[in-house]
């Protein structure tokens, strides 16, 4: 057995309303790939956050090496060799490979002087060493993101690392690429470095990792060795019941066509994206992030403007030049938005709710605050929200609450085709479970439903039929028995680009 | 050095008030003059320009955005209703100033809500180019309205109603269609949510465009107006008329509490600000103190001001 | 004005910005020139003047040019160092008519280069209080610099009263007499210091950390760079150039007007957008800058050969303000399809 280098010992992090940590142990080796899984919100960047010194934890203790350690700041992590490579690239686009690799430590003569000559050729032999095809000097903005990603793990190497933290860094790679980064941190792990791989896609986790701690809301639920493993195992224990009890699928009559889009493209973007929707469908979009996913639906709800492609809406031909066309019609899009959830955080409830339907409630521009408040009464009850008033802030609600009041903001308009991008980010389970009920009963009012999502259990559970998306097109299509996470990920796998 | 959350929300929202409140506690004991109806009368004429425009200038200021051009929109308009009664009569001249300052609006707000420049880049260039068509139709020279004493024009700048200044009358009369507007119409939710947050407006169906070049028109309608009142009062326009007002304005806007970010902020808290600026350069100037010492303080108090207001809001005095 | 280069939550439409190791000469070649677009404007100017008024292309002028040019110069070079960091100094003018009333004012009392070095400590002070407010309070340095620029400009007028100071010994001017073949000392100072700061924000640690500061500024801040130290250096470095411009304006004119350097703020922006530096900071050079600055200073000389009315100045400035603003704006999403 490997020796322990980190560990966390009942790791507690709370957050305003929420406890992101509770009292989590974990362990990384040196010489292994730790794979670290949940669902989104169950901790895991959380933390990887502690780890590496961006949070300090309210409880529990750090452990490097045999000793216990507090990380004042992430500078004092890197010095220990515990290096973050985050899932949103932290590098200048202004500066040099060589110089976004030593940020924080460059070498400098008495004067101030970079030395630049000793930084790139220090830098050149980590790059090399990762068979990267680009120099040291090269202006980090023009890589790609692949490209970039190289230069965040010449970090690691250039810092020594012992631990070295992955935060989902397949999002945008090709097939190539992606192996390319599998031989890294191969080549890593003979080094004796201790790796965390944080990862959705469960192919890659039994492809590269030797074992799996799996979290669910902020607790540990089994740390098992890859080899002896499935993916039923897993998942279960992310989810914590059985597919058909967590997830909603609606029991609707399927009726008219409500949508039918045809060879809808968008130059650069997607193209050649063609289906219909049914009133009281659910369709669920899976791909990959970067696939184009949200690009379709924002192209449809006219916040982009199409290349080429026909788009019937209720039987008319439509083409959407602004929000509020599609709004008019009948259509709504709750937008993927990590912070915001698609509400204006420094209003009230009252105002995010009937703001896109301001004309209905008002008489010459002058909104009937008595009928907004009936409104924002009727549906706070019909979700649940806890909220003190009507013009509580929203940016004070929890996650969960906040996205009630998103479907609220929409719904209250009653909408022939509503879009939800990534309705559960980041939200607690039983919110989330809340939400996808609430989803399927949509669906059952005769609504057309599409639903955008990169959470497999999520699309396979609440949808009646999955279209997946890929490199900007329409690659599978899958209805009842098919719908299988087998056949998602092959279907979003086969990546047509080279790199 | 953390602050307790009641203090705090105090702080936030009397502090200021109590600064001022000192002040004018400490004025009055040296100048009894101060608080005499005459001289506080004499103040808030004395602001009603600044406050006009300023009123306009909220407007853009809660979308997120600045107005700089507003002191050369000034001068411009200004030297334009004045030089256009004496060729045209006074009622047209005032239609083609509301006018003139609409349209100038209109183009400020075409290169920042639909062309997405940067506001303050847009409006320095604006502010430059007012300057020169101000040169360009005044020809170097200064203007000055003919039959001064007998014109009606008269009437907006040195009337009276009831004993109030009309300047006045119509400053608080523009503050409270303008609070209206932005408290209870439809377009005002749209200005506080185009500044809360812009994406998510335009995915609720906001045309996010229109709505800051709306905010823009109006602050060159309110500059128009206050051309009005101006050049009524003064009966005469040189080029330099409605130099640095822009600043003022902004100092009055930021000491009032409304945030430079966007999406908040009231027309009273402009004119709180406004008006504690106003007084505070009229007390310092019956104290003694030259004009230009009313610059210094101004300084000091918008530090104080946004500082105040920022260490409330995050319950930390440092950063 | 964070802006981190994101994995996740982007599409396939995040392609590379800019041009990548793989490109055909010629695309380099245009992406060059339209990062460098200012100076193809600078030659367009210098071309037309030249044949608009048979004065322009004159040696003295010139120099002249490059005199005229090199106030705003200074305080373009110092602002472009603040900008590259996402902030911006407002009060550059004031503290320039400061810098100038001090040099004049105190050399009766205490001797020419005595007098000068408080000029300049003025500035390198205000520009600290700047900074230290900036970086402690926290708020944003246009609302700092906004009452720098109101507040210190009472200063000024309280020093000097509401008239211009006058040297007492005019042998003073002619320190800004000195020449090197048509190009005056001020104009060799201001290329000087800008070819300094430009070997600072290339070559030195302090240099490139602006550049990661106004890049990303969470990164920088957990690589471990004192982003509020960084700042406070930016401010003072501003402060004391706005203040050297100050001083050889003092010598040039020989009095300090109150007024002096009003509305400089402005052109020294317009001078530094011109240019192609971004107000959103993490992008932009001295070289940029200068190539702004001198464009400024042609098209303001130009104009007034051609005797053209006042008024013209100011609108074309404020139209080519506007042009440069439309102009970067195409070029920022062009690079980025």
């Amino acid at each position: 057995m490997n020796k322990v280098v980190l560990t966390a010992e009942s790791m507690t992090k709370k957050f305003p309303g929420v406890i992101a940590l509770n009292e989590v142990s974990f362990e990384i080796r040196a010489g292994e790939v730790h794979a670290l899984m949940g669902e989104n919100g169950a901790g895991k960047s959380t933390l990887m956050k502690v780890l590496s010194g961006i949070y300090n934890p309210d409880g529990g203790a750090i452990y490097y090496q045999g000793e216990r350690v507090t990380f004042a700041s992430p500078k004092e992590a890197r010095d220990r060799g515990i290096l973050l490579v985050h899932q949103e690239l932290s590098l200048s686009p202004e500066l040099t490979a060589a110089e976004n690799i030593y940020l924080g430590a460059w070498p400098t003569n008495r004067f101030g002087v970079l030395q630049k000559r000793k930084m790139n050729e220090q830098a050149k032999a980590a790059l090399d060493s990762l068979g990267c095809d680009f120099g040291p000097e090269v202006r980090v903005g023009s890589l790609s993101i692949a490209k970039q990603q190289m230069v965040e793990i010449a970090r690691t190497l250039a810092f020594n690392a012992t631990v070295v933290i992955f935060d989902e860094p397949t999002g945008t790679l090709t097939v190539t690429e992606k192996n390319q980064l599998f031989q890294v941190i191969r080549s890593l792990r003979e080094r004796g470095v201790a790796i965390v791989y944080i990862s959705h896609k469960m192919d890659e986790i039994f492809e590269i990792t030797d074992r799996i701690t799996v979290l669910r809301d902020g607790e540990v639920q089994g740390t098992v060795d890859t080899q002896d493993s499935s993916i039923g195992e897993i998942t279960k224990k992310m989810i914590g019941r059985d597919l058909d009890q967590y997830f909603h699928r609606a029991q609707s009559t399927v009726g008219r066509e409500v949508l039918k889009v045809s060879q809808l493209k968008k130059a650069g973007l997607f193209e050649d994206i063609s289906f219909s929707v049914r009133a009281g469908e659910v369709v669920g979009i899976y791909g990959l992030i970067g696939a184009g996913r949200s690009e379709v639906a924002e192209t449809l709800f006219g916040a982009r403007q199409r290349s080429a492609g026909v788009v019937i809406f209720e039987g008319e031909e439509v083409a959407f030049s602004s929000p509020r066309e599609a709004i008019e019609k009948g259509m709504a899009l709750v937008p993927e938005d990590r912070k915001a959830q698609g509400l204006i955080l420094g209003l009230g409830g009252r105002h995010n709710t009937t703001l896109p339907h301001l004309n209905r409630f008002s008489k010459l521009g002058i909104p009937n605050v008595k009928q907004e408040l009936a409104v924002f009464n009727e549906y706070k009850e019909k979700l649940e929200i806890k909220t003190t008033g009507p013009e509580q802030l929203v940016g004070d609600l929890s996650g969960g609450n906040q996205q009630k009041f998103v479907l609220a903001k929409w719904l209250c308009a009653d909408p022939k085709l509503i879009i939800l991008d990534e309705p559960t980010r980041g939200i607690d389970v039983g919110s989330k479970s809340a939400i996808h009920q609430y989803i399927a009963e949509l669906a059952e009012r005769g609504l057309a439903v599409i639903v955008i999502s990169s959470e497999m259990p999520e699309v396979i559970g609440v949808s009646h039929r999955i279209l997946t998306m890929a490199s900007g097109r329409l690659v599978g299509e899958f209805s009842g028995a098919e719908m299988t996470e087998q056949n998602l990920i092959t279907a979003v796998s086969v990546l047509p680009k080279a790199s | 050095m953390h602050i307790s959350q009641d203090k705090r929300r105090t702080v936030q929202r009397h502090g200021l008030i109590f600064a001022f409140a000192i002040f004018l506690v400490v004025v009055s004991f040296s100048s009894p003059e101060f608080v005499t109806p005459g001289n506080i009368l004499n103040v808030i004429r004395q602001v009603s320009i600044t406050g006009m425009i300023a009123l306009g200038v909220t407007f853009v200021v809660i979308t997120g955005r600045l107005d700089l051009s507003v002191g050369s929109m000034l001068t411009f308009l200004t030297v334009l209703v004045v030089d256009q009664h004496n060729q045209v009569g006074p009622g047209l001249a005032m239609l083609m100033t509301l006018a003139a300052g609409m349209l100038i609006g209109v183009v400020n707000g075409f290169f920042v809500g639909f062309l997405k420049l940067n506001a303050l880049i847009v409006t320095l260039a604006m502010l430059s180019l007012l300057q020169g068509i101000t040169l360009f139709y005044s020809g170097g020279s200064n203007v000055n309205v003919d039959n001064a004493q007998e014109t009606w024009f008269g009437f907006f700048g040195r009337g009276e109603l009831f004993n109030v200044p009309m300047p006045v009358w119509f400053f608080l009369g523009a503050a409270a269609i303008a609070s209206f507007v932005l408290l209870r119409t439809t377009f005002g939710r749209w200005i506080y949510s185009v500044g809360g947050n812009e994406s998510v407006s335009l995915f609720s169906g906001v045309q996010t465009r229109w709505v800051v070049l709306s905010a823009y028109l109006i602050s060159g309608l309110a500059t128009g107006l206050a051309a009005i009142i101006m050049g009524s009062r003064v009966m005469g326009a040189q080029n330099t008329i409605g130099q640095g007002y822009e600043l003022t304005v902004l100092a009055g806007i930021i000491l009032g509490g409304t945030s430079m970010l966007g999406g908040s902020g009231t027309i009273w808290r402009t004119v709180i600000g406004i008006s504690m600026l106003g007084f505070v350069q009229n007390g310092l100037l019956l104290l003694g103190f030259p004009y230009y010492i009313q610059w210094l303080v101004t300084w000091v108090v918008i530090i104080l001001a946004v500082w105040i207001d920022l260490a409330a809001k995050r319950g930390k005095v440092f950063a | 004005m964070n802006k981190g280069i994101s994995v996740a939550g982007n599409d396939a439409s995040q392609k590379q910005l800019g041009v990548s190791a793989s490109d055909s000469n010629l695309h380099r070649t245009l992406h060059f020139l339209a990062e460098n677009y200012i100076w193809i404007f600078l030659l367009l100017c210098i071309t037309t003047f030249s044949f608009a008024s048979p004065y322009f292309l004159t040696i003295n002028n010139l120099g002249n040019v490059l005199t005229q040019g090199s106030f705003i110069g200074l305080l373009a070079v110092g602002m472009t160092l603040v900008m590259i960091n996402g902030e911006i100094d407002l009060s550059v003018g004031a503290i320039l008519a400061l810098a100038c009333a001090l040099a004049i004012g105190l050399q009766e009392s205490i001797g020419v280069w005595p007098a000068i070095l408080v000029a300049l400590l003025s500035g390198a002070l205000l520009g600290f209080v700047n900074g230290a407010l900036v970086a402690l309070s926290g708020m944003h340095s246009f609302i700092v610099t906004l009452g720098g620029l109101i507040g210190i400009r009472g200063i000024v007028f309280i020093y000097t009263g509401e008239q211009a100071l006058m040297v007492e010994d005019f042998s003073y001017t002619e320190y800004a007499e000195i020449y090197l073949g048509p190009v005056s000392i001020t104009a060799l100072i201001f290329f000087g210091f800008a070819a300094l700061f430009q070997w600072l924000l290339s070559s030195t640690k302090h240099g490139r950390e602006a550049y990661a500061i106004g890049d990303n500024i969470k990164s920088a801040h957990e690589a471990g760079i004192q982003v509020k130290r960084h700042k406070i250096i930016n401010f003072v470095l501003c402060g004391l150039l706005a203040a050297m411009a100050g001083v050889l304006l003092s010598m040039r004119m020989g009095t300090a007007e109150p007024n002096a350097g009003k509305i400089w703020e402005l052109w020294t922006i317009i001078a530094i957008v011109l240019g192609g530096t971004r107000l959103t900071g993490g992008f932009g050079s001295m070289w940029k800058t200068v190539g702004g600055v001198l464009t400024l200073a042609v098209l303001l000389n130009g104009l007034r050969l051609l005797n053209t009315p006042n008024y013209i100045e100011l609108v074309v400035m404020g139209s080519v303000l506007i042009l440069a603003l439309v102009l970067d704006k195409l070029l920022a999403s062009g690079n980025s399809n």
